[in-house]
């Protein structure tokens, strides 16, 4: 078997690997891989969202070096191109943590710093680049250490040195130094020192940015677009210092804090600017700019300019044995600096190095680049201004928005473009750029028409080719032939492509050409209608089915109504809520049919335990309660107490085995905050003291908690009672609000919502009393809970119904169906016992027993240590 | 994690019907965490019982005849073998049977 040796496992080398595999080259290659890192292999664009994120989460780091699990947080998972795993199943060597330094290319073996000696056939290199550090005193605290302080931003030990230099000032500050703050310098005003700026700034760190021109990110900004992102950053709270240079570095001695074991260690006190004048700081991110790794390359005789030149094959001039890829890579005069570029060598690579076609050729990239710095939008493609005289230039330039676009037009097509602030029409414009396509004569089309109303018909409009995802190099193809092979949602095509897994950016334009090419072909989905996906059936039929067939038990529906009479393990959730409402007498409890909070009585957490949430109608509590609840939480070591958003005290982090003990130290009945379920009433003080009452609003709210509480439904059901229109209690954004207002009367508004979606109730009806209200709010529940779709909230149910539609049903009982529906609803009230309670004792067999025995797990919201 | 050169833990876990009918239940198998599902359809299923995602306890997830889905975000895995239709890693499968109305499972 001939032998493919890779040096550098960073993106390029990975993603090289990876197109060699899928043309077959495991079965042609032994293979085996060099990185200096100690690690797999990992995505660098997340570098910047390791920094940010890690905010506030320290405790979660830690540092277990060789195993592919170093940053030890929920992201790691998406911060790992390929696992460990991944080189075993594919039969690839890895020497993580071994650098190379010498090619042999007449012995053709490749020689490492651990003195190993490697004979190839075929040699990638993909050595990357690495940050670039200007000549300025104090940089450098030995030939190879920076002082302390000072920091690159290239690798993953960059972030997590500069992570623990932020947390070890936080520490030091807190015990000795009282309020020091904090403050970095950051040298260049790039993508990467704008990144670097604003993830320090999440860690309450001050950030200074240098910059040597007045224009920011200069490389991809022209001035103008420049100054738009210029002020959004100042809004930021970002210090920028534009047109300086950076002279020295100031520094101080430590010896006294250390014992100076080392008299040598200096660490950053300040920068010194050209102008003289001086910066207090404690920390240094040198971002200006990168150079490729060549050195390899020079030692052992291959072609070097800027990067290491190759030929169209991606092979080095001087050897046809050696190929190149990545940033490393000099091709016609060109080094790339993104990733997109390199995904298109590397599959040109992979097509030579296999023989699957020999005759492929890399022409080199057009860069078009879509970003987010610093939480702003940037899209740029093509020349950045016009550079002749006969170009057309659009610009249009909203600054108090922050929103800046350009388009430049060459002969009639569009040769560049740039977007600040407001990206919407990038894809129509990638298109235009891509295929050289028609403009509209009226230029300004490009910038407001294009994509506006009609942006899916421009997803859908994109040709094949077009790259979606520039960090994983997913083209709109990819995804096209993704949901022709089965996949049925975004997050189904975004699993199996990785689109939208890098910097997350192309996210919007992923959803839209996915959701052009399910819905495209015209025909709907009839599986959206059905009530759950398992079974064939709109909600009404399915319950006219389960009504004339009297099926009481989720098995039994399956075995009456599912194609082939089979489970589906999505659907048994959706079931079970309907039958309980629709039997409330004699429905067969199948507990294999609930959802693990509703077999339980408590929330699922993500390590595993449980929260629970006592009913505290209305809100309103005493002093013996709250004495009882801080017994439980004593006794029981609750990790930690919390007042929730729904005006309730929640004991987090309780382990299933001590739900029942916990529920009887209570004793207290359920809040039911883990169901598809009635959950809270909140209320306002209300007439009772407060100045301008109109209504017993406190009082309405414990009423209305107390009978319908923990009713089951489609989805959640939250409601507010305010005892005037200042709307203390948040009526206006309920499922269903209440207000008083003058003249004894209670509003009642419907549909309104404030959570994963804001929407302001309707007004369904105004009421004189107290008693009405109670009833059409039930009334409203209960015709709610007959015809919302699964996990439908009122937000939608209500636009989806029309509300003349629901007054007419509701208020005037158009149908003639209110008395039923009452009925029905009273039937539910009168039904309903405490689960708390029902099940202090087993409803079956290891009920409470842990699922997860005797492994030591992350733990929330403390964790360390490395787990696996 | 056991590997081909050690021999094989076979473990008996006590009645089947602790598990009850539709659900899943979580053992310790030496040192392997597993989950033992019932399905109503029939049969016994093992899988090593922490979810390869963030560590969801799969015993609690809801199961049908061929997957269960974890209770945390929802991905689902194949009883019968492991693997993972829905972009998360597969997770270990094991065997296991009953014998004599008592439950054993086999870690290979
Ligand atoms: C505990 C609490 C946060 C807090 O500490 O305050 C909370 C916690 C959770 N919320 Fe919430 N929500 C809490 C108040 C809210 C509120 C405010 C409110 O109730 O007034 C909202 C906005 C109102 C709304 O419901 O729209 C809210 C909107 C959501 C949503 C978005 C629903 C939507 O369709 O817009 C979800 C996700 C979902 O339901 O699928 C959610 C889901 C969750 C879940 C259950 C996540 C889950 O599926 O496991 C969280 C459980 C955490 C845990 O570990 O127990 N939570 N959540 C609050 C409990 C209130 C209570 O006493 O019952
Ligand atoms: C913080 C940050 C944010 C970024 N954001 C974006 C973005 O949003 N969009 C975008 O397109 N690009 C972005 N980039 C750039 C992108 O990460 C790079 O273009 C890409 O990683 C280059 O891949 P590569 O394989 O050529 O080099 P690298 O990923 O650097 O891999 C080279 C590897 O080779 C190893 N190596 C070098 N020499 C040797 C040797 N002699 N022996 C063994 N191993 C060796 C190195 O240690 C390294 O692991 C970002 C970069 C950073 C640092
Ligand atoms: S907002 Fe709600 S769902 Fe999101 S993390 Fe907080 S508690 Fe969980
Ligand atoms: S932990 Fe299991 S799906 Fe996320």
């Amino acid at each position: 078997m001939r032998r493919l040796v890779v040096v550098g496992n960073g993106m390029s080398g990975a993603r090289a690997l990876e197109e060699i595999l899928a043309r077959g080259g495991g079965e042609q290659f032994a293979i085996t891989v060099f990185g200096d890192e100690p690690y797999g292999n990992y995505n660098r664009i997340l570098l910047s969202e390791v920094l940010a994120n890690a905010a506030g989460d320290a405790a979660q780091r830690s540092s277990t070096v060789g195993t592919g699990e170093a940053v030890d947080n929920d992201d790691a998972d998406d911060l790992y191109l390929n696992p460990l795993d991944w080189y075993d199943e594919n039969g690839i060597t890895l020497h993580a943590g071994v650098r190379i330094v010498r090619i042999d290319r007449h012995a053709k073996v490749v020689l490492g710093d651990d003195g190993s000696v490697t004979p190839y056939d075929v040699l990638v290199l993909a050595t990357g680049s690495r940050s670039f550090f200007p000549p300025v005193e104090g940089m450098w605290a030995s030939n190879t250490e920076l002082t302390r302080g000072v920091f690159g931003f290239r690798s993953l030990d960059d972030a997590q040195a500069m992570l623990a230099h932020v947390e070890g000032d936080a520490a030091q500050r807190s015990s000795t130094i009282g309020d020091s703050h904090r403050t970095a310098v950051v040298i260049g005003g790039g993508l990467l020192g704008l990144e670097a700026a604003a993830g320090l700034q999440k860690h309450g760190v001050a950030v200074h940015v240098v910059h040597p021109t007045e224009v920011l990110m200069n490389q991809q900004l022209e001035a103008e677009a420049s100054k738009v992102l210029r002020s959004k950053l100042e809004q930021m709270g970002m210090h920028l210092h534009l047109g300086v240079k950076t002279n020295e570095i100031l520094t101080t001695g430590d010896a006294a804090e250390r014992g100076s074991t080392d008299r040598g260690q200096r660490r950053v006190s300040g920068v010194r600017f050209t102008d003289g004048s001086d910066l207090a700081c404690d920390m240094v991110v040198v971002t200006a700019g990168i150079r490729p790794n060549i050195g390899l390359a020079m030692v052992s005789g291959l072609e070097t300019q800027r990067a290491i030149v190759v030929d169209d094959k991606m092979r080095s001039v001087d050897d046809d044995a050696i190929f190149v890829v990545g940033e490393c890579a000099q091709h016609r005069g060109e080094v790339y600096g993104v990733v997109g570029p390199l995904w298109e060598q590397a599959a040109v690579l992979a097509d030579v190095v296999t023989g699957a076609n020999p005759d492929a050729e890399y022409h080199g990239s057009r860069l078009a680049t879509k970003l987010k710095v610093a939480g702003v939008d940037v899209a740029q493609m093509g020349v950045k201004a016009p550079e002749r005289e006969s170009d057309e230039f659009v610009q249009f330039s909203e600054t108090g928005r922050g929103v800046y676009q350009t388009v430049v037009i060459r002969d009639g097509t569009l040769i560049g473009a740039t977007l600040v602030g407001d990206v919407s029409k990038v894809a129509a414009l990638t298109q235009a750029f891509d295929s050289r396509s028609a403009l509209p004569e009226e230029r300004i089309k490009l910038l407001f028409d294009l994509g506006a109303a009609g942006d899916e018909s421009a997803a859908a409009d994109l040709p094949d080719d077009t790259q979606i995802c520039n960090c994983n190099g997913v083209s709109k193809g990819d995804l096209v032939a993704c949901v022709e092979h089965g996949a049925d949602s975004v997050s189904a095509c975004m699993a199996q492509t990785r689109a939208g897994k890098g910097c997350g950016s192309c996210k919007g334009l992923v959803t839209e050409v996915v959701e052009a090419a399910l819905g495209g072909a015209g025909t709907e989905d009839p599986a959206d209608s059905y009530y759950v996906p398992g079974i064939p059936l709109d909600k009404p039929t399915l319950m006219h089915e389960i009504r004339t067939r009297e099926l009481k038990s989720v098995s039994s529906v399956f075995a009456a109504l599912a194609p082939d009479g089979r489970e589906h393990v999505g659907s048994k959730m959706g079931l079970t809520a309907l039958l309980r409402m629709m039997w409330p007498d004699d429905v067969v409890d199948e507990r294999d049919g609930r959802f693990i909070n509703d077999r339980v009585h408590a929330n699922i957490q993500r390590d595993g335990t449980f929260s629970v949430v006592p009913r505290m109608s209305g809100g309103v509590t005493d002093a013996a309660q709250l004495r009882r609840i801080a017994d439980v939480a004593e006794k029981h070591d609750i990790p930690m107490i919390k007042l929730t958003g729904g005006q309730r005290i929640d004991l987090l982090g309780v382990p299933k085995e001590k739900l029942p003990e916990v529920w009887a130290d209570l004793d207290m009945p359920s809040g039911w905050a883990y169901g598809k379920s009635f959950r809270t009433v909140k209320t306002c003080v209300g007439t009772d003291f407060c100045r301008f009452g109109l209504g017993d609003s406190t009082r309405l709210g414990i009423d209305l908690e107390e009978r319908y509480k923990g009713i089951e439904g489609p989805a959640k059901m939250k409601l507010a009672v305010s005892g005037c229109p200042r709307n203390c209690a948040e009526s206006m954004v309920k499922d269903v609000g209440l207000v008083a207002i003058e003249g004894g009367q209670w509003q009642i508004y419907v549909g309104g919502a404030a959570g994963a979606t804001i929407r302001k109730g309707d007004i369904l009806a105004t009421v004189d009393s107290h008693e009405e209200a109670m009833t059409i709010t039930g009334r409203f529940l209960q015709y709610y809970r007959e015809n919302a779709n699964w996990l439908e909230r009122t937000y939608d149910f209500v636009p989806r119904m029309g509300l003349d539609h629901l007054i007419a049903v509701v208020v005037d009982d158009t149908e003639g169906i209110a008395a039923e529906l009452d009925a029905r609803m009273q039937a539910s009230v009168d039904r309903y016992v405490d689960p708390w309670a029902a099940d202090q004792t087993e409803s079956t067999p290891g009920q409470f027993h842990d699922a997860l025995p005797l492994v030591p797990l992350p733990q929330v919201p403390v964790r360390e240590g490395s787990h696996r | 994690m056991s590997t081909d050169a050690q021999p094989a833990v076979e473990a008996r876990l006590g009645p089947v019907d602790q598990i009850p009918l539709g659900e899943g239940r979580a053992f310790l198998v030496g040192d392997e965490p597993v989950a033992v599902f019932r399905p109503r359809s029939g049969g016994l299923h093992a899988l090593r019982a922490i979810c390869p995602h963030r560590g969801g306890p799969l015993a609690d997830g809801l199961i049908d005849g061929e997957v269960v889905m974890c209770p945390l975000h929802n991905h689902q895995f194949s009883l019968a073998d492991g693997t993972c239709a829905t972009g998360a890693d597969d997770v270990a499968a094991y065997a296991a049977t009953e014998e004599d109305g008592e439950l054993v499972v086999r870690l290979r």
